[in-house]
């Protein structure tokens, strides 16, 4: 056997050497393409989303501004009755807090941890000048609640740049006094009961839009293409409404005098005194973001079922299956891309929605995002972040599941 | 056009420097700085010839200290609300100002004593209140028949209807606490412990399943006006100008007002800050804050001024009665406490939240 000669290319390159070459070059190309999107993506997603991760365990505003009494801290283990060191440097962190104007700051991150701190934070800090040797007795002098475990407690926990604290709270979790974790008193949990109704009005929000779309979707796909696109146009006409304008128009219609009350009693249907409540409630956000969000279920299941060869269900049926088999065998295995892009997009859509349930939701029609907004209203961003991150992680979750279940490359969007 | 304005006053500020007798005031827009234009800058600048240059914001507080943290600062004076002014003198964005330095009365009372009390903070000078109080729709009840207390707006029985109320737990509780019969100087104490605040949230599950609960200040004129309540929670001065501007039929139970104020803040680093002092003194002496008083319904800070408010600006009506520090409208009125919502904002917001999402 003699060895294969060396492909070589005509100026004598090796060949393998000038494809690599050929292709790197083309990569390369490829890459400079696509770098505008790259860029993009990064500074308008991927850092914006690590900052928001990054904030919500990070809060620097108490750790900053009091570093002697940090340091005590961190010298000193969990549950250690604060000495006159203690409080002596708790005295000069006051000082130079007083001196810079950071008390506020400073109080409002120990606040978060307990309620009613800012106050006595800030007092104190008015009142930094008096306070002088023996400190213990000075700070109680200017509030006996400085001799309270729980502030003590609360400070340990502000006294480090980076915490979890902000996730205990997003979970209903708080810490005690002596710094171990339990849970709020039932009258305070709201967190983890308003991501469980988010997920579940979500979840009863996408399967009403697949009822609805799903005959419109087909009817839309059978239909001669003249009569198809004025539909389609109805469809897209609240598509390409203003989100405001079509909630306020469900207000006008829904409230208790409005259309469709009103016509409701002209007809006998209800009494006067009992008209329907529609808006302002859970019933209020289920209606109006299911109209909202019916388009992006009504799309991709049209695009799905337009290319569905109708030749299918009709060899189906001359092969004897009965109507409801052929639909359940046949045509709805085919139309599952759209299904599951459909549901996917008004599930994903409805989890994060704000301004609908802020407007209709009234009191039980609230969804996590309200109370995201809450906290920016605030000033809270750590706890807006952290809220925000537990939301991400959730359907990132559920994302995963359905790729296990169904499969992401089932997926038609259009 | 609004955010229009805003921009080109402010480009316009940076165009020109502040000339020495030139001061910049920055306020909310709308009504309210048209009132302080009539009652304020012109009188201001007659007064001395020094310019009034009026800028824009939705909210001052957000400026001011975007500027004085760039360090370039370009209003002398800005209107605040009273928690915000709290918070940037606690973080040195503006200065103190001597209440000495303030001119007395028109009765000849010490400004520290002649404001009401507990207005007066260190970086702020009251120029302004307004009040949360219930607005009622009188064509729904028969001459006098209509709500006139506090504990009215929680009695279901005897005021059947709709109620609208505050998506917030600030005002909500402490009206709730005085219709239960708290005096309203024992409203923040009472709050204050466990047992009270249950007691709050308890009256307030008696309205609970009739109530409408809105979030935007603009929202309960329209709920009045739709029908779709007939008492709710509102802002006096939005409720004066649906009734005067608009001929709603629309009263307002003073009974229980929780009022808050606004006022005059000067900026570290204000380009006139001597021009700045004198204006805060001109503006909010008896005499200017009661002719302010006349454009809206927002009831001056100085108990001296009170006599001083004449009729409603274009009528012959007399103001005083719509506004806030009316004595007979004062009877029954808490006013709301900075140190209490600072400590306990959060808290009581996920309680409330709370209390909203459970069935």
């Amino acid at each position: 056997m003699t060895s294969v000669p060396l492909l070589t290319t005509t100026d004598g390159r090796p060949l393998k050497a000038a494809l690599a070459a050929a292709g790197a070059r083309a990569r390369r190309r490829a890459l400079f393409l696509v770098l505008p999107l790259l860029v993009f993506v990064i500074i308008t997603f991927v850092v914006p989303i690590g900052q928001m991760l990054h904030q919500s365990v990070y809060n620097p505003y108490f750790s900053r501004n009091a570093p002697n009494v940090a340091a005590w801290f961190a010298a000193h283990p969990v549950g250690t009755e604060p000495d006159e060191a203690a409080y002596a440097a708790l005295a000069d962190d006051f000082r130079a807090m007083q001196a810079a104007k950071t008390a506020g700051e400073a109080a409002t991150r120990v606040n978060y941890t307990l309620p009613e701190t800012r106050s006595l934070i800030t007092k104190t800090a008015r009142a930094a000048g008096e306070l002088a040797p023996p400190y213990k007795e000075s700070f109680l002098a200017i509030d006996p609640k400085w001799a309270d475990p729980a502030v003590w407690q609360a400070m340990r926990s502000s006294s480090t740049a980076y915490t979890a604290d902000f996730y205990l709270i997003a979970a209903d979790y708080e810490r005690s006094a002596d710094g171990s974790v339990q849970k709020v008193p039932e009258k305070q949990q709201i967190y983890l009961k308003l991501f469980a109704k988010t997920f579940f009005l979500s979840a009863l929000i996408t399967v009403i839009c697949l009822l609805l779309a799903f005959p419109i979707a087909h009817l839309l796909a059978t239909l001669p293409m003249a009569r198809a696109n004025l539909l389609m146009i109805l469809v897209l006409l609240p598509f390409w409404t203003s989100l405001l304008v079509r909630t306020t128009s469900w207000i006008v219609l829904l409230q208790q005098k409005g259309v469709v009350n009103e016509t409701f009693v002209a007809l006998g249907l209800i009494g006067d005194g009992n008209r329907l409540n529609m808006i302002y409630n859970q019933t209020g956000t289920i209606i109006v973001m299911t109209h909202i969000l019916l388009p992006f279920m009504v799309l991709p299941l049209y695009s799905v079922m337009r290319v569905i060869p109708p030749s299918y269900a009709r060899a189906a049926r001359s092969l004897g299956a009965t109507s409801w088999t052929t639909f359940r065998r046949i045509y709805l295995p085919q139309t599952l891309p759209g299904i599951g892009a459909g549901a996917l997009l008004v599930f994903i859509l409805a989890v994060g929605y704000y301004i609908t349930p802020a407007l209709v939701g009234g009191a039980d029609g609230q969804l996590i995002s309200n109370l995201i907004q809450f906290h920016m209203a605030k000033s809270n961003w750590s706890q807006a972040a952290a809220l925000a991150a537990m939301l991400l992680v959730g359907v990132l979750v559920l994302y995963w599941l359905y790729d296990r279940l169904v499969g992401i490359d089932n997926l038609k969007l259009g | 056009m609004k955010r229009l304005l805003i921009l080109t006053t402010a480009l316009g500020g940076l165009a020109l420097p502040a000339a020495a007798d030139e001061i910049v005031v920055m306020g909310w827009g709308g009504a309210y700085t048209a009132s302080q234009i009539e009652a304020y800058h012109k009188p201001f600048t007659a007064a001395t010839g020094t310019t009034v240059v009026s800028v824009d914001s939705d909210n001052p507080a957000t400026p001011i200290k975007a500027q004085v943290e760039a360090n370039n600062v370009t209003v002398d004076v800005a209107i605040l609300e009273i928690a915000d002014a709290v918070r940037l003198c606690d973080e040195g964005v503006i200065v103190p100002i001597d209440p000495a330095a303030l001119p007395a009365g028109a009765d000849g009372t010490a400004a520290a004593d002649d404001f009401l009390p507990g207005t007066l903070t260190e970086c702020m000078v009251p120029t302004d209140i307004f009040s949360t109080i219930i607005a009622y729709d009188t064509s729904k009840y028969a001459e006098g028949e209509g709500p006139k207390t506090i504990a009215d707006f929680f009695d279901t029985a005897k005021f059947p209807g709709k109620r609208g109320i505050r998506k917030s737990p600030k005002v909500t509780l402490e009206m709730a606490l005085m219709a239960d019969g708290v005096p309203a100087n024992e409203v923040y104490a009472t709050l204050s412990t466990p047992e009270g605040l249950d007691r709050a949230f308890a009256k307030l599950d008696t309205i609970k399943k009739d109530a409408v609960f809105w979030e935007a200040g603009a929202q309960p004129p329209q709920l009045l006006a739709d029908g779709e309540v007939v008492m709710t929670m509102a802002y006096n001065g939005r409720i004066f100008n649906a009734a005067h501007q608009e001929n709603k039929p629309f009263d307002i139970v003073w009974d229980g007002q929780v009022f808050e104020w606004e006022g005059m803040v000067i900026p570290k680093g204000a380009p006139n800050e001597a021009g700045a002092l004198e204006f805060v003194k001109f503006s909010t002496s008896s005499e200017s804050s009661a002719k302010a008083a006349e454009f809206i319904s927002y009831g001056p800070p100085r108990k001296s001024a009170a006599s001083l408010v004449g009729n409603i600006q274009g009528t012959d009506q007399p103001m005083s009665p719509n506004l806030p520090t009316a004595p007979e409208n004062m009877t029954n009125a808490l006013a709301s406490s900075l140190d209490f919502w600072a400590d306990r904002d959060t808290e009581l917001g996920e309680r409330y939240n709370a209390w909203l999402a459970a069935n």
